[in-house]
C-alpha cells in the first residue's frame, strides 16, 4: 500500500555541500559571461551556475542527458528556474569550461543572465489541452530561433521576459510581460443545444458568463447567448462542452507590451495591448515572429540602459510607441471591459 | 504500430533553439503514446486546432486532485492516447534536485508513461504528460517509494513554489526554501482533496525582485523584505567607481524616490534610509556594494490572479511585514482565518481576489482580523461612498 501525503523530497536532500555549507552565506555575485553566474560566500567559497535553455517539453532521455552532464561535473546537482531553464550548480571552477564544451556539443544553448531574454514562460496549446485558441510550444520555438541572440548575448537595454498563453485562462499567467503573446478567440460560442441540458448545469452556465450575455431558452431546455454582449472569454465553454468556443478559422493571437513583475525602480504592472490580432499561422507563425522582433528592436534602439519595455514606454509616451513601432491604433486599443476608466485621458497633456 | 508522417512538425526541428519536436521524436522511439501524439499534433497543425476532448475525471486512491484527465477527439486515428492524462508530481522547493532523484522518475515514467514531461508546469510541479487510466495507480504507488507525491489540481490548494533563496541568492531576506517546504507539509490535505470555491495559489519570493511572479500569479503572495535600512560597503562602492561604472547615472538617477546620492569627491554613497522604497534596483546594479538591511521579514499581499473571470489582479498588500521564522504560525492563523471568510461567503469558481472586490476590501481586513495602514493604499479613495458599521453610528 503506497503512503499518501508524504509531500516532495525535502530540499535539503537535493543541496549540493557547498551550497549546504554557505546556506545563506552567499555575499555577492557576478555575472561571469553570458549564462555563467558567479556566487561569492562570505566563506570565500565559490559556486558557479550555468543557465541554459530548454524547449520545456521534454522527453526523459533529455532528464538523462542532464543528469549525465551533472554527475560528470557538478557532483550530481543541478536546478530548474521558474523560466523553465535549467541551472548546472558548479563548485568546481575547472569544471565550468569542460562542461561549456559539452553543452555546446549538444548544441544547448547557454545564456539568459542579466540584460538579456531569458526563456518564454508558456502553457500547454494543442499539445494537451481542450481550449487553445493557438499552439504554444511551436510559437515558443519559433520566437525562441528567432530571437536566439538575444538569449545567448546580454546586448539589450535591459532585462526582456516573453510570456505565451494560448488562451484567457492564461495557465502562464502572462499578462505581465514585457511582450505577451496570447491566443484568442474571436467568435461566441457555438451551442450544441442537443447535448447542453445532458451534460451541463444550466444556472452554472449562465452565472459562468462575466458579462451576462447568456440567457435561459427554456423551450429548448438549453441555453442563448446574446452574441452583441459576448467577449469570447471561453469560461462558458470551461463550464459546458457543450458551449463549443474554438473556431480554426478566427482563432488567433494577440501581443500584449509592457508589464513586468519585479518591484525594481517601477512598481509591477500589466502588459497592455499592442497588436489585437495576428492570424494562426503553423508551422512558424511567421506574422507573430516578425510582430515581437520589430518590437524588441525598437525598443532596443531607443530604450535607455536600464529601461524595460515598460518603463520605455512610460517615458516616451504610448503615443509614440505606436508611432515608433508603425503598429497601427484602433479602436480595439480602447478598453471597453471594466476598469476601463482609468485608463481615459483626463488632461490636456500629451505628445503629437 | 503506424509511424506518421509529419511535415509540418518536422520545420520545428529547424533553427538554433532547442526543439520540443526533437523531444517528441525520441520519446516516439520508444513509446507508442508519444508516438500517436505526435500524429495527432501534427494533425493540429493541419487543422490550426487541438484535438483533445473536454474534461474527464481520473484519480488515484485518497485524493481528489493531482492528475488531469485527458482523452483524443479522434481515438480511431489515435489509438495510443484514446486515454493521455497527466500527472502533477509535487517539486522540491526552489526546482533543486539531485540526479538520484531525477532518474527515479525518468524510469518510473519510462515504465508507465508516455515518456514526456514538462520540466516544469508554470504553478511548479512536474508535469508528467499522459499516460493510461490503468497505469495511474501504480505510478503514483511508484512516485511514492521514490519519496514523489502528487501536487495540487482542481478546486484546492495548488503546489506552492518558491525561487532559488538562500541556497543560492544573497538577496533572499529570509528562508524562503524552508517556508515553502513547512506551508506544503502543513496543507497536504488541503493540496489534495478539493474542497474549496477555487484554487488557491501560494508563490514565495526571497525579495521584491520577485523570480517566482507571485505578485501576478498567487492568491497569496509572499515577498521578502527589510525594515531598517540597507546596507552600503563604501570601499566596494569605490571599486565600482574606480571600474568605470556611471554610479550617478546607473544607480542614483533610476531610484524611484530619489534616496540615493553619489559624492564623487568623497566616493561615497549617501542614503536617506526613510526615502528608501526598498526596491532593490541599486542593490542589482552593484551587489558587492549594495546589501538588504538586518531586520528581515516579508509583506504578505493577496489576490494576483489572471484574466478571467474580473479582469487580472496584481496582489494587494495585506501587510505590510512580518517576521518569517519556523513554526511560521502568524501566517499560518492569517491564511485559516483567510481561506474560512472565503469558504464562507465565495461563490463557486470565484477567486479570493474577486470575493474581496465584490465584498469589499473594508469587510475583507475586519473579517480576517486585519487593521488598515497607509501602505495598503496607493492613495484614499476618492468618492465619500462609506461604509459605516453599526457601532460607528448612533442608532435611533
Ligand atoms: C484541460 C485543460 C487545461 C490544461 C491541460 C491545463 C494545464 C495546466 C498546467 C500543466 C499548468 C501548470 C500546473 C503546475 O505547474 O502545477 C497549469 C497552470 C494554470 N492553469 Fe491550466 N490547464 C487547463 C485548464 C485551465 C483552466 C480552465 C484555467 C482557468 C480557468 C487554467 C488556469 C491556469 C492557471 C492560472 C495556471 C497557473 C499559472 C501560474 O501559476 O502562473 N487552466 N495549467
Ligand atoms: S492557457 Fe488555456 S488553452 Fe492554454 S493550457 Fe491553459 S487553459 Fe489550456
Ligand atoms: S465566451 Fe465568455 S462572454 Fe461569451 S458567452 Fe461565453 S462566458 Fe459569456
Ligand atoms: S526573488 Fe530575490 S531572493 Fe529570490 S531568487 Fe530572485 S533575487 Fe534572489
Ligand atoms: S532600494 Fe530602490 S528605493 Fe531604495 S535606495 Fe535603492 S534604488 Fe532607491
Amino acid at each position: 500500500m503506497s503512503r499518501t501525503d508524504i509531500g516532495p523530497p525535502d530540499f535539503r536532500e537535493m543541496l549540493p555541500p557547498v551550497i549546504k555549507e554557505n546556506y545563506g552565506k552567499w555575499k555577492y555575485h557576478e555575472i561571469v559571461k553570458p549564462g555563467v553566474l558567479k556566487h561569492v560566500s562570505e566563506s570565500g567559497a565559490e559556486l558557479y551556475s550555468v543557465r541554459v535553455g530548454s524547449p520545456r517539453l521534454v522527453s526523459i532521455d533529455f532528464i538523462r542527458e542532464i543528469c549525465d552532464l551533472a554527475d560528470e561535473f557538478c557532483d550530481g546537482y543541478l536546478r530548474f528556474t521558474s523560466r523553465h531553464n535549467v541551472e548546472f550548480l558548479v563548485s568546481k571552477k575547472e569544471n565550468v569550461e569542460p562542461l561549456l564544451d559539452a553543452l555546446k556539443e549538444k548544441g544547448l544553448p547557454v545564456g539568459g543572465t542579466g540584460n538579456s531574454l531569458s526563456n518564454m514562460i508558456h502553457t500547454q496549446g494543442w499539445i494537451h489541452c481542450h481550449t487553445p485558441a493557438t499552439d504554444a510550444s511551436g510559437i515558443v520555438k519559433a520566437v525562441m530561433d528567432d530571437l536566439y541572440e538575444h538569449f545567448v548575448n546580454m546586448d539589450l537595454p535591459a532585462k526582456l521576459r516573453i510570456s505565451l498563453a494560448c488562451c484567457l485562462n492564461m495557465c502562464g499567467a502572462v499578462h505581465c510581460s514585457d511582450i505577451a503573446i496570447l491566443g484568442i478567440h474571436r467568435t461566441p460560442p457555438r451551442i450544441d443545444h442537443e447535448r447542453l441540458p445532458k451534460v451541463c448545469e444550466i444556472p452554472t452556465v449562465i452565472a459562468s458568463c462575466p458579462t451576462a450575455a447568456i440567457k435561459p431558452d427554456p423551450k429548448r431546455k438549453s441555453v442563448k447567448v446574446n452574441e452583441e454582449r459576448c467577449m469570447y472569454c471561453g469560461n462558458c465553454y470551461t463550464m459546458c462542452p457543450a458551449m463549443e468556443i474554438i473556431d480554426a478559422e478566427n482563432d488567433g493571437i494577440a501581443i500584449l507590451v509592457g508589464g513586468k513583475v519585479s518591484n525594481a525602480r517601477t512598481a509591477p504592472a500589466f502588459s497592455r495591448l499592442a497588436i489585437p490580432y495576428l492570424p494562426n499561422n503553423p508551422p512558424r507563425w511567421p506574422e507573430v515572429t516578425e510582430a515581437v522582433r520589430n518590437i524588441v528592436e525598437v525598443w532596443a534602439a531607443n530604450a535607455k540602459k536600464g529601461e524595460r519595455v515598460g518603463e520605455w514606454i512610460q517615458r516616451i509616451g504610448w503615443e509614440n510607441f505606436f508611432k515608433l513601432t508603425g503598429i497601427p491604433f484602433t479602436d480595439k486599443h480602447i478598453d471597453d471591459f471594466i476598469f476601463s476608466v482609468p485608463t481615459f485621458r483626463t488632461t490636456t497633456n500629451f505628445k503629437w | 504500430m503506424k509511424e506518421h508522417k509529419t511535415p509540418l512538425l518536422d520545420e520545428l526541428e529547424k533553427g538554433p533553439w532547442p526543439s520540443f519536436v526533437k523531444e517528441m521524436k525520441r520519446a516516439a522511439e520508444k513509446n507508442e503514446s508519444a508516438k500517436d501524439l505526435l500524429g495527432q499534433l501534427e494533425l493540429s497543425y493541419q487543422d490550426k486546432k487541438g484535438h483533445w476532448k473536454h474534461g474527464g475525471i481520473v484519480g488515484v486512491r485518497g485524493y481528489g486532485g493531482g492528475v488531469i484527465g485527458r482523452y483524443s477527439d479522434c481515438p480511431e486515428q489515435f489509438p495510443n492516447v484514446a486515454e493521455f492524462h497527466t500527472i502533477r508530481v509535487n517539486q522540491p522547493s526552489g526546482w533543486y534536485y539531485n540526479t538520484k532523484a531525477l532518474r527515479k522518475i525518468c524510469d518510473i515514467w519510462e515504465k508507465r508513461g508516455s515518456g514526456l514531461t514538462n520540466f516544469h508546469g508554470s504553478t511548479g510541479d512536474i508535469i508528467l504528460l499522459g499516460t493510461k487510466t490503468d497505469e495511474l495507480q501504480p505510478t503514483f504507488d511508484e512516485l511514492s517509494d521514490a519519496g514523489f507525491d502528487l501536487g495540487g489540481s482542481g478546486s484546492d490548494l495548488r503546489t506552492p513554489s518558491t525561487c532559488a533563496g538562500p541556497a543560492r541568492c544573497e538577496y533572499a531576506c529570509f528562508d524562503n526554501l524552508d517556508l515553502c517546504h513547512d506551508l506544503t507539509m502543513t496543507y497536504q490535505d488541503e493540496i489534495h482533496r478539493p474542497m474549496w470555491p477555487y484554487k488557491f495559489k501560494i508563490k514565495i519570493s526571497g525579495c521584491p525582485n520577485d523570480c517566482v511572479a507571485s505578485i501576478a500569479r498567487a492568491d497569496l503572495s509572499i515577498i521578502g523584505t527589510w525594515r531598517d535600512s540597507l546596507r552600503i560597503d563604501q570601499e566596494e562602492v569605490k571599486k565600482y567607481a574606480a571600474s568605470g561604472m556611471d554610479i550617478k547615472g546607473e544607480v542614483c538617477e533610476p531610484c524611484p524616490t530619489k534616496a540615493l546620492e553619489f559624492d564623487e569627491d568623497a566616493g561615497e554613497l549617501r542614503l536617506k534610509a526613510e526615502d528608501c522604497v526598498r526596491c532593490m534596483h541599486c542593490i542589482n546594479r552593484m551587489p558587492k556594494a549594495l546589501r538588504p538591511g538586518v531586520e528581515r521579514g516579508a509583506t504578505i499581499l493577496i489576490g494576483g490572479k489572471a484574466t478571467i473571470l474580473q479582469s487580472a489582479f496584481l496582489s494587494w498588500v495585506i501587510v505590510p511585514f512580518m517576521k518569517m521564522e519556523p513554526p511560521y504560525q502568524e501566517l499560518k492563523d492569517l491564511l485559516e482565518r483567510i481561506w474560512e471568510w472565503w469558504d464562507e461567503n465565495g461563490k463557486t469558481r470565484e477567486r479570493i481576489g474577486e470575493l474581496i472586490y465584490r465584498k469589499g476590501m473594508g469587510n475583507f481586513l475586519r473579517a480576517v482580523g486585519l487593521p488598515a495602514v497607509p501602505q495598503m493604499v496607493y492613495q484614499p479613495r476618492a468618492n465619500p461612498y462609506i461604509f459605516w458599521q453599526p457601532d460607528e453610528v448612533k442608532k435611533k
